[in-house]
């Protein structure tokens, strides 16, 4: 109770520095942990700070036991391959509280030390606040849907893009009645302003299912960093509001922070960022896929993958997130520590978009114990491929396409891992069907490569048996 | 300048514009290796939101706003404790290499 708005200032500042020095930490695997510590440390600083000049604290203690708890369970329970959802559903959290703030705040301003009646710049910033807080409410929803496989069970958690004729036309009026409202909240009287705030926010909870809905599996990379970005700007948003320079710093941090990765995802997938958000790829199923022509490949068995690694020298192993539906990890590194036994050379290349969201891959690897050294990002070993003896994809299937060399095809200019270069090519699927973009893959048929067919955690084990 | 009050919303901007600037030098810096652990710890960062939801609930009395307050609280608490959490557990496991990494 004796701290002053000085005081609270310097140690929200303080609190801020942390938060930097936190994602300053995540530059290297060494130093994360520390960075991760940091970022603890920061928001202890900030709560207890906030709890010295709030009047009473049972209800916040109360609140912060009961979600704390949760937020526990939920973290020491979660699989790795479930971290997309789980920052889906994070996301829409932070959402859901700055409305549930903005609310408080419209209700009693001056509990918050805002003016009332509003003025008018905390209005305008409210109104950001809210709706960007509503979108990042109902579309990390939608997203947590379509990344949990719920689209079986409920249709607009439906994996495949939804696109229904004048659909962005529909988005397009419903933005503008919204923005109207939101004219409407800022010139509102003080005893009219819940009509309008009140329809902006439920048009914006809609808004953010509907831009959601059109995107498609393969773009959920994009989808979920974007989701990230939003709940970033949300927060900085209510710091505008409540005149909190910690709010912002953080909510900037955040929203930078998402709005790089959805940049890289888009980058890796050669899609712009537009139209990714316009959705429906993948929307039309096997328009491009059948070239008429039926070609063979060249398959073989475990055995045979077993002899071509074992007399290697060089091993570049591709994972792709058909490995992770398969839970093939744990297989593949013993696989990998046999070979390095033997004094085969055996490393990882991860795709940006090798997984379901950012870097998921190099977290799957990791928990499997593959030593982070051995994983390395596309641009540090695209160029080895060429020297390199076996090219080992596990379900990976467009971010190995050659395709994407040859101008015309649908996938032309997406930077893809050069398998294709290696002095022998082993591809590992469960069937010959096509990815994501819904195209061939000429990889499957060239004379250097040997499919395999099969579940990829079985067929990794008969590997390891047949090198014993 | 004398006498005139700077604009709170002027004060806001500056912090604002200044932190993107940052949290973009930063982010470019993180290595793509630890991209998830970097989505899970901002999240947690975001959850820093909690800080108005603290000040909504304590009000004094308890009415609509402080109930608010406190389901803010309770919501975005999930993601205070389960973000670093889930966070660590997500480094721990990048960290299990060092020794190896060491004798070799």
């Amino acid at each position: 109770m004796t701290l002053g708005p000085n005081a609270v200032a310097l140690l929200y500042l303080v609190a801020s520095v942390f938060f930097i020095l936190a994602l300053k930490g995540l530059s290297h695997p060494l130093s994360a942990r520390q960075g991760n510590r940091f970022g603890i440390v920061g928001m202890l600083l900030a709560v207890l700070t906030t709890f010295a000049v709030t009047q009473r604290l049972d209800l916040a203690i109360g609140a912060l036991a009961v979600g704390g708890v949760i937020g526990y369970v939920v973290a020491k329970r979660v699989e790795m391959t479930q971290m997309p959802e789980l920052v889906a559903a994070m996301h829409s959290l932070v959402g859901l509280a700055a409305v549930l703030i903005a609310v408080a705040v419209v209700n009693n301003p001056a509990a918050f030390n805002v003016v009332d009646p509003i003025p008018a710049g905390n209005r305008v910033e409210l109104f950001i606040g809210t709706f960007v807080g509503a979108m990042t409410f109902s579309g990390s929803i939608i997203a947590f849907g379509k990344l949990a496989g719920l689209g079986n069970k409920f249709r607009l958690f439906s994996s495949a893009p939804i696109v229904f004729k004048g659909q962005q036309l529909t988005n397009l009026v419903l933005a503008l009645a919204m923005l109207g409202f939101g004219l409407a909240f800022f010139f509102a009287p003080p005893d009219a302003k819940w009509p309008p705030f009140i329809a902006m926010t439920a048009l914006a909870f809609v808004l953010g299912v509907l831009v959601i809905i059109p995107i498609g599996g393969a773009d959920m990379p994009v989808v979920i960093s974007m989701l990230n970005s939003y709940s970033g700007w949300a927060a900085s948003g209510i710091g505008f509001s409540l005149n909190n320079p910690l709010l912002i710093v953080a909510g900037s941090l955040v929203g930078s922070s998402g709005a790089i990765l959805s940049y890289i995802m888009c980058k890796a997938m050669n899609r712009s960022f537009f139209s990714v958000i316009l959705g429906g790829f993948g929307a039309a199923e096997g328009s491009a896929a059948g070239t008429g022509e039926q070609r063979t490949v060249r398959s073989g068995s475990p055995d045979d993958v077993a002899f071509l690694l074992g007399n290697a020298e060089s091993v570049i192993i591709v994972p792709g997130y058909g490995l992770a539906v398969a839970r093939a990890q744990h297989a593949v590194n013993e696989l990998a520590e046999k070979l390095i036994h033997k004094g085969v050379t055996v490393r990882y290349a991860i795709h940006p978009v090798a997984g379901r969201m950012p870097g998921h891959m190099n977290v799957l690897l990791a928990e499997a114990e593959v030593p982070y050294d051995q994983v390395l990002e596309m641009e540090e070993i695209n160029s080895d491929f060429g020297t390199t003896d076996v090219a080992f994809v596990l379900g990976a299937n467009d971010v190995v396409n050659p395709l994407a060399e040859t101008p015309g095809s649908p996938i032309y200019g997406m930077p893809i891992l050069e398998a294709h270069k290696a002095r022998t090519v082993i591809v590992n699927k469960r069937s010959m069907a096509s990815g994501y973009a819904g195209i061939d893959n000429p990889l499957f048929y060239m004379d250097r490569t040997m499919m395999v067919f099969g579940d990829a955690k079985k067929v990794v084990e008969d590997i390891v048996k047949a090198l014993e | 300048m004398h006498g005139t009050p700077l604009d709170p919303l002027v004060t806001n901007l500056t912090v604002f514009v200044l932190s993107v600037f940052v949290g973009y030098h930063v982010v470019w810096n993180v290595t793509p290796a630890l991209h998830t652990p970097l989505m899970s710890v901002t999240n947690a960062i975001s959850s820093v939101i909690v800080v108005g939801a603290i000040l909504a609930s304590g009000s004094g009395s308890v009415d609509l706003g402080s109930i608010l307050g406190a389901l803010a609280v309770a919501v975005v608490a999930i993601n205070t404790f389960g973000g670093f959490l889930v966070t660590e557990r997500m480094l721990e496991m990048f960290k299990k290499k060092e020794p190896k990494e060491k004798q070799r």
